[in-house]
């Protein structure tokens, strides 16, 4: 796939759960290059899982807009998918079918699911388990077979919610580097919704804060570092010193 | 050194199958042996009293002897057919009517709180009960028997499915229209393969209790079936027909519900 991403714009996005109910968040603007991580930190609570929802089409907004190179979001579609915190995997299934059940809903026909399927595998390392039943994998592998059930799509962007918040810190720590590097290599823009500092850095090209309530975007850091990263790395530190600050008089303000 | 631990541990494992197995078939030979006494004494206790003794023919021995008459007139064969028939068709449409209605029931909450009490109370009438309203109401008599295997199989079938409806993660659902399905991809990809193993044990428990109608229901008006054979066979004081008959019943069950079993192995995906 040759592919460069897509602009990401989100537009005076406002979301309330009822009529009558409080503001998740309000006036939400972004914007996100083609072809950028894009992380969005902030507390529990502040509509940073919903705003991901929303982009995802799973959710409708009160207000704005999400448009893909000037396609609006308004429901789900192979183009932008999104990953959860737990895999939610069908457990009837063996890993290949759950990698594929994205393209059987899209009635592609079964050679080129196999031949995409089987490629996808490949890609996050997975091929001595394609004809395991999921449930006998580990919960990093688990993992894994959602992250390729998302790619196998194909799509433009790719959303993450908290995904690597229930693994170890090894698999973790694999994981972050895996989906940076081959979103990058696929041309997908990434959106990762983390309450994980370390994540943002380790894996975004750029970071939004948000906070309050209603949530609002806060601040926003570049996190210009080579593709190699490593927590211990000296560069690293430095902004992940800066974010965590920037975090932290955010948090302040508001509350 | 590794293979041959593996092929050690492999060995051990077919051996301990192996005992499990024959112990299973050691009990359950000894269970049908202690059955088969306690039958023999009955009819011991039938034959060697002068008031009873007229139904001796009962006992194990006699009922033995009249099998291969049974067979071979094809009184048993027929008589298994009709039944099998009859509830067969009833035994699809309860399949039919019950999975739709556990759905609905699992699905919906209006449709759940609307039919939760009027199917408990349908479900705790008797079956059987419903008989004079089905001959009436139905063109023959073996639609009404029909009808009556329905009434009692579409219950079990209907509650099994709603509650295996009731265990789904709602998270699948979210991933499945995450990823484009359509409301009929997410019926047939999802909801159908993870409620097979509550609907088959539905079903199991719908063709136990088919079964055990089905018996009662052909007492009347129709001129066969194994109801029909153990009825004609009671009027007629022919003990030991009747006795192959109720033999005959309890083997088919056991099959049909082995099957079952069966089945329910095949579709089931929990890891215990």
């Amino acid at each position: 796939m040759d592919r460069s991403g897509v602009q990401i714009s989100v537009q005076d996005l406002t979301h309330s759960y009822s009529s009558r109910g409080p503001v998740t968040f309000d006036q939400v603007n972004l914007e996100s290059k083609p072809g950028e991580v894009l992380a969005i930190i902030g507390r529990s609570g502040c509509g940073k899982s919903t705003l991901l929802h929303i982009m995802a089409g799973l959710l409708a907004p009160t207000a704005g807009s999400i448009r893909l190179n000037n396609i609006e979001v308004k429901e789900p579609s192979p183009k932008w998918v999104m990953m959860f915190q737990a895999p939610h995997l069908f457990p009837w299934m063996q890993v290949s079918q759950n990698v594929g059940i994205g393209l059987k809903f899209a009635n592609f026909a079964e050679d080129k699911i196999r031949e995409r399927v089987e490629k996808t595998i490949k890609l996050v390392d997975l091929e001595e388990f394609a004809e395991s039943n999921v449930q006998d994998l580990s919960g990093g592998q688990q993992q894994r077979v959602a992250l390729a059930r998302s790619l196998v799509m194909e799509p433009e962007m790719l959303l993450l919610d908290e995904p690597f918040s229930a693994l170890d810190a090894f698999t973790r720590a694999s994981l972050q580097k895996d989906v940076r590097s081959i979103a990058k290599s696929m041309g997908i823009n990434l959106v990762i919704v983390t309450h994980s500092i370390d994540e943002a850095v380790l894996m975004a090209d750029r970071a939004v804060i948000m906070a309050g309530s209603p949530g609002k975007i806060k601040e926003e850091i570049m996190v210009e570092l080579p593709e190699e990263r490593a927590a211990q790395d000296p560069e690293v530190q430095k902004i992940r010193g800066h974010l965590m600050e920037t975090f932290r008089q955010a948090s302040t303000v508001t509350h | 050194m590794v293979a041959e631990i593996g092929t050690a541990q492999r060995s051990s494992v077919a051996v301990d199958v192996i005992l499990m197995i024959l112990r299973r078939l050691l009990f359950s030979a000894i269970g049908l042996g202690i059955l088969f006494a306690l039958w023999w004494f009955g009819g011991w206790l039938l034959e060697t009293n002068p008031a009873t003794m007229s139904f001796a023919d009962f006992g194990p021995f006699p009922t033995i002897d009249a099998v291969p008459y049974m067979v071979q007139s094809g009184t048993l064969l027929d008589a298994s057919q009709a039944s099998g028939y009859r509830m067969g068709i009833g035994l699809l449409l309860a399949i039919a009517t019950g999975i739709p209605i556990g759905i609905l029931m699992g699905r919906s909450n209006v449709f759940r709180k609307l039919s939760n009490t009027p199917f408990q109370f349908l479900r705790m009438v008797s079956p059987l009960s419903w008989e004079p309203i089905a001959v009436i109401a139905m063109p023959t008599w073996d639609h009404a028997i029909i009808f009556l295997i329905s009434m009692a199989a579409v219950w079990p079938v209907a509650f099994a499915t709603a509650a295996g409806l009731a265990k789904l993660d709602r998270a699948w659902f979210k991933v499945a229209r995450n990823l484009g399905a359509s409301w009929w991809d997410i019926l047939k990809e999802i909801i159908l393969p993870a409620i097979a193993f509550d609907v088959m044990t539905g079903i199991r428990l719908a063709l136990g209790v088919a079964w055990i109608v089905i018996v009662p229901a052909e007492f009347l008006g129709i001129t066969s079936g194994l109801g029909y054979t153990i009825q004609d066979s009671r009027e007629n004081l022919m003990y030991a027909d009747l006795a192959v008959t109720i033999l005959a019943i309890g083997i088919i069950g056991f099959l049909m519900d082995g099957v079952c079993q069966a089945l329910i192995k095949r579709f089931s995906w929990h890891r215990s």
